[in-house]
């Protein structure tokens, strides 16, 4: 499985050297790194060209990596039931760049990118209906990033005297539990009670 | 001015006739769950169809993200809670891949025998709660008397219903004792009986094959260009099954025929979950048998699996690391994998992305409903207002897994 895939990644990179940035076969699957660009192109290329016909789009995700400058990877997966083989596309992107949107090529991409952008914020041009997908209908935020609470910002109610649904922020009556599991050995810097006072002495 | 006291907009002769909007649910019997459906009729033609998701979105990825992998897992339950335990098995095929761990053989045979489970209980659930949609009772009165039965089955192996948390990374939770086999296999050869009881009321039936023949055609043309899998593949003739063709934990050794419809419709669809329920028994059957002989431990023991429970009580080491598998949970190699499953509905997935630590850095659930639904629009378009619940019933979605 994996020196098929290793010549698949061979081919792709010797056949489209303008697209593929980067490319790896890490526990029997093949990653390629693409440009935002070329992302289109590069979709178009693997469905139709007879070695790869990887007609059959799995799934569009993204991944939320607040450290770096590109801060946002959009993950394609893509099936081929003809070669019986997957791929995995990786395009990094800034927080402020667009996506060209792959729904002319795969109709199905229409509500993976819907999700993207709900969950994300990440805009996809030339996308026939960049709506909210998932969330309530009016909300605000991008929930799947990193930087967004898992409490969230509003709760619901509905309200016995207005007789209608209410917004409003949540109060929580106890802290929201995250535990840190890292031992204080290795990791994680503690400031124990106390410790401020070794910057008064020096 | 909608008493009808003003007809000054309309044209000479007849009047002009407007597209009607419905909406279809998300309080209808027939939209199995909570879906909403915006349906631009035109007299009694589907001209547009919107459907509106996310009624149940629990926040089920970002939930994941803040608690530790067998923390997660119960999750799955809660995914596709037709069939609980095959979304189980997708997260632990992930966790297992990123961690190298091989699973006990008893284990794996154990995880095939409910995979299995889990098929049928989506499938009786899908045939006859679809012939409800098109206007028979009877069905589902029976099929949900054989769901009850195994819904005891999981009940007997892993203590609840419906969200069994059943299988873990490394093996399954425990072993099933041997009466359990015995009934199972006692079941199997009973169930074929109830199955041709349902085939008897519907496969001939009149009405029946007149709400479902010719509706909703899905071509290979649609099933690559709207990532259609699982049945809505298998019913429009090719072959492709995951257990066939990218086999995952024993299934390599297991005989069983993969059904494929011919010509696309609601009605081959139903045909093929039949034959797949029979194509689940024998497997069933199949590994009752290797169950009688593959005796061992249903748990790779290792730093992902929690020590026997005499080891816990004996050793101190054993001990330890029970307590920091159930508080911190084990860490998984950062790296990423996408490992799929074939479940009821179709292709089930797991994209990981693990970054060293205790938590899943990212998660993301690939269901195969969401494909199905996203393609309602397409296919429905042109079919009457009475076929969307045909429709709808067999591209068997259930929102659990579609809202996440």
């Amino acid at each position: 499985m994996t020196e098929a895939l290793n010549e698949l990644g061979a081919y792709l990179e010797a056949k489209r050297t303008d697209c593929v940035l980067a490319w790896d076969v890490t526990h029997d699957e093949l990653n390629v790194d693409v440009t935002p660009s070329n992302i289109v192109g590069f979709v178009e290329f693997l469905k139709a060209d007879s070695t790869c016909k990887f007609s059959s789009l799995v799934d569009i995700t993204a991944v939320d990596y607040p450290g770096r400058a590109k801060r946002f990877d959009v993950v394609y997966h893509f099936l081929s039931m003809y070669q019986n083989q997957r791929i995995r596309l990786r395009v990094s992107i800034r927080e402020d760049q667009m996506v060209p949107s792959v729904t002319d090529v795969h109709p199905s991409a229409n509500w993976f990118e819907r999700e993207v952008f709900d969950m994300f914020g990440i805009l996809f041009s030339g996308h026939p209906d960049l709506r909210r997908i998932l969330t309530d209908y009016g909300f605000r935020g991008y929930p799947l990033r990193k930087d967004f609470p898992t409490t969230g910002y509003t709760e619901v109610r509905y309200d016995d005297m207005e007789k209608r649904v209410v917004y409003e922020p949540v109060s929580l009556v106890q802290e929201y539990r995250q535990f840190d599991f890292m031992s204080p050995w290795e990791g994680a810097e503690y400031i124990l009670p106390g410790d401020e006072k070794e910057q008064e002495g020096a | 001015m909608m008493d009808g006291s003003k007809f000054d907009d309309a044209l000479t002769g007849e009047q002009k006739i407007r597209n009607f909007n419905i909406n279809f649910g998300p309080q209808h019997p027939a939209a199995h769950g909570v879906l909403r459906l915006v349906l631009e009729l035109d007299g009694e033609v589907v001209e547009r169809c919107d459907p509106h998701i996310g009624l149940l979105h629990r926040g089920t990825e970002k939930l994941m993200e803040s608690r530790t992998y067998l923390q997660n897992l119960p999750y799955f339950d809660r995914l596709d809670y037709v069939a609980p335990m095959n979304q189980e098995h997708a997260w632990c095929l992930a966790i297992e891949k990123l961690t190298g761990v091989e699973v006990p053989r008893r284990a794996s045979l154990i995880r095939v025998l409910y995979s299995e489970i889990g098929r049928i209980l989506s499938h009786l659930l899908n045939v006859t709660t679809q012939a409800m949609d098109v206007g028979a009772l009877t069905p589902p009165l029976w099929g949900f008397e054989e769901r009850e039965k195994l819904m005891v089955f999981y009940e007997r192996a892993c203590g609840a219903r419906l969200h069994a948390a059943y299988f873990r990374p490394g093996g399954v939770h425990l072993d099933l004792p041997d009466d359990l086999i015995d009934d199972i296999e006692q079941w199997c050869h009973e169930f074929p009986a109830l199955l041709d009881d349902i085939d008897g009321l519907l496969t001939e039936n009149r009405i029946f094959k007149q709400r479902n023949a010719d509706i909703g055609v899905v071509t290979e043309d649609d099933i690559q260009l709207y990532g259609f899998s699982g049945v809505m593949v298998r019913g429009s003739g090719l072959a492709w099954d995951l257990r066939r063709s990218q086999p995952y934990e024993c299934y390599d050794e297991f005989e069983f025929q993969i059904p494929v419809g011919k010509n696309g419709d609601c009605y081959d669809r139903y045909l093929v979950r039949m034959e797949e329920m029979r194509q689940s028994v024998s497997i069933m059957k199949q590994c009752v048998g290797k169950l009688r002989e593959a005796t061992g431990d249903v748990l790779a023991r290792g730093k992902i699996t929690p020590p026997s429970r005499t080891d816990m009580k004996t050793s101190m080491e054993s001990l330890i690391h029970h307590f920091k598998l159930y508080t911190e949970g084990f860490h998984v190699p950062a790296g990423e994998v996408y490992c799929a499953v074939e479940a009821p509905k179709g292709e089930f997935g797991v994209y990981l992305v693990a970054d060293g630590s205790n938590k899943p850095y990212r998660a993301k659930l690939r269901a195969p409903g969401y494909l199905h639904l996203q393609a309602m629009d397409y296919v429905s378009k042109g079919h009457q207002l009475a076929d969307v619940a045909a429709i709808i019933g067999t591209m068997d979605v259930v929102f659990g897994e579609i809202d996440r």
